[in-house]
């Protein structure tokens, strides 16, 4: 009994307030879409930085024994080059902080991890890549110092700096995240607004029924069950719009777009996705759900 | 059945309070007219019994409790033990008579089966048989303010609280609704009826409350309205 009373109440309060409900409905969509897609845009950047990115600035890779540069010349580096190389990094203290050595067995590994979402990983084998040391720096500009000391050397196939390669893409992708961010923000305050006075017209229209309802007794939790269902159904469809965005993006973008023109980054996973979408419909419904009660409790008093 | 011990009612924007140290008490199944001109404090004083308000100074007992230390989360089970009607009606316009009636019951979680047995029930005692799909604008005044006390006594309540349920009726109406309250004080239920309506109280000859400017100046019973003090 109680639950079809509840029911038809909601059902005829969003009906009443369909104008209302629609906005609600879309100011949570588009904030939460854009919220949903700044999560995307921070989980793209960090599939994209290896495992290296934010450890070293400076990455020293060695001659494998298919290296063509000119330094590579001799074949393989060999133990005596690798151990020379080594202790002429130690030897730049204070400048060099820390030197970390990749195997290729261990560059394996983190290849496979950082491109667990596409079909390169299983095409590609340890002797394919090379092993290098990964230097970090006591002062990230200073890459030229050790650039210059060991471009060119026998043994040294390539010098890079992993800062140079991807940081401006980052910069530009954190900058879109951060607006994206911000407007998101800005609509989520838009929505909590407009569900505020959305219950208050609500509470409103409907006050006949609800004076009649605290004389005769009915708990206050009965009372506002109807409307902060109403608010909490406008937030799930406005935040199933939102996860349909996110995933469209995915799809559409990442997928069908992006991923077949550059086939050597990382892009995000269903995983990633997977993990957006509960916060995003949680954020709605907790968001519609916090503001109804708060706005309910001013307007419906016993 | 209601006690009051000197209480007084201050509203925060007013110099005078509304009600001044009243004390009185009603007994269970009792049939009490309240009188007074417009503003002497009634309207305050059922506003206090249903705990809309709270006194100022002084206790208000009502049905056994001690409103001034019931709990808000304690008052619609409270209030479910008291009816009340209004001069206005107040019926909801897009649902039927019996409609009304179950509404009551249906917002304070009473099984269907229940609804279903008691609603032509209580239809009956206040002489709306055959009339249960109607809807309110299809009644006359009085039918209407039937459906309302059907409403406040579907849930046999221990008391009703009346606030001019003949205000807005003409005198033959009134009548009718006048024996319908005093039927259900014969069933046991104690009312509590605010009037201006002369004629009424003259002729019932109960007892009568008579408030002046928040003062308590009449407890008579088997009353009349007011000249003969």
């Amino acid at each position: 009994m109680r639950a079809t009373f509840v029911t038809s109440e909601v059902a005829t309060g969003l009906r009443r307030n369909l104008t209302m409900t629609i906005a609600v409905i879309i100011t949570v969509a588009v904030s939460l879409g854009l919220f949903g897609a700044s999560l995307l845009v921070r989980a793209q950047v960090s599939a994209m930085k290896d495992y290296w990115y934010d450890k070293v600035q400076v990455s020293l890779f060695l001659c494998g024994p298919t290296s063509d540069t000119p330094s590579c010349a001799g074949g393989a580096v060999t133990n005596a080059q690798r151990t020379q190389i080594q202790a002429d990094l130690n030897a730049m203290r204070p400048l060099v902080q820390q030197v970390y050595y990749e195997s290729q067995a261990q560059a394996y590994q983190h290849f496979q991890e950082q491109f667990k979402n596409s079909p390169i990983a299983q095409n590609v084998t340890a002797d394919a890549l090379p092993e290098s040391f990964r230097v970090k720096l006591s002062d990230p500009s200073k890459y030229n110092v050790v650039a210059s000391a060991f471009a060119g050397r026998p043994g040294v196939e390539q010098v890079n700096d992993e800062q140079q390669i991807l940081d401006k893409f980052f910069k530009l992708l954190g900058g879109l995240q951060a607006i994206a961010l911000t407007i998101a923000m800005v609509m989520l305050v838009v929505t909590v607004l407009l569900i505020v006075n959305t219950m208050r017209v609500a509470a409103f229209s409907r006050r006949r029924e609800t004076s009649i309802m605290r004389l005769v007794g009915a708990s206050n939790f009965f009372i506002q069950l109807p409307f902060l269902m109403e608010a909490v159904i406008a937030a799930l469809l406005g935040a199933l719009v939102a996860v349909l965005a996110v995933v469209g993006m995915k799809v559409v973008l990442i997928d069908g777009v992006l991923a077949p023109s550059f086939q050597f980054t990382s892009f995000v996973g269903w995983d990633a996705v997977a993990q957006i979408v509960p916060i995003v419909i949680l954020t709605g419904i907790v968001l519609a759900g916090l503001s109804a009660f708060f706005t309910l409790r001013k307007y419906l008093r016993v | 059945m209601i006690l009051f011990d000197r209480v007084t009612k201050l509203y925060p924007s007013q110099q005078r309070p509304a009600l001044d140290e009243v004390s009185l008490e009603i007994e269970k199944g009792e049939f009490v007219f309240l009188v007074g001109p417009s503003g002497s404090g009634k309207s305050t004083f059922l506003r206090l019994v249903l705990r809309e308000e709270r006194p100022t100074k002084g206790k208000v007992w009502v049905a056994g409790k001690d409103l001034g230390h019931l709990s808000n989360w304690k008052i619609p089970h409270f209030r479910r033990q008291i009816g009340t009607v209004f001069q206005d009606f107040r019926l909801l316009p897009n649902k039927t008579v019996a409609e009304n009636v179950a509404f009551a019951l249906e917002v304070i979680g009473k099984p269907h089966s229940q609804i279903k047995k008691v609603v032509p029930e209580v239809l009956e005692v206040v002489g709306l048989e055959g009339k249960e799909s109607r809807r309110p604008d299809e009644l006359s005044g009085g039918e209407q303010q039937r459906v309302s006390i059907a409403r406040a006594f579907v849930n046999r309540p221990m008391l009703l609280i009346a606030d001019e349920p003949t205000g807005n009726l003409d005198p033959g109406t009134s009548v009718g609704i006048m024996k319908l309250l005093d039927r259900i004080n014969r069933l046991g239920t104690t009312v509590v009826m605010s009037t201006h309506d002369q004629a009424i109280v003259d002729q019932m000859r109960r007892r009568v409350i008579e408030l002046e400017g928040g003062l308590l100046v009449r407890d008579q019973s088997r009353g009349v309205y007011g000249y003969a003090r």
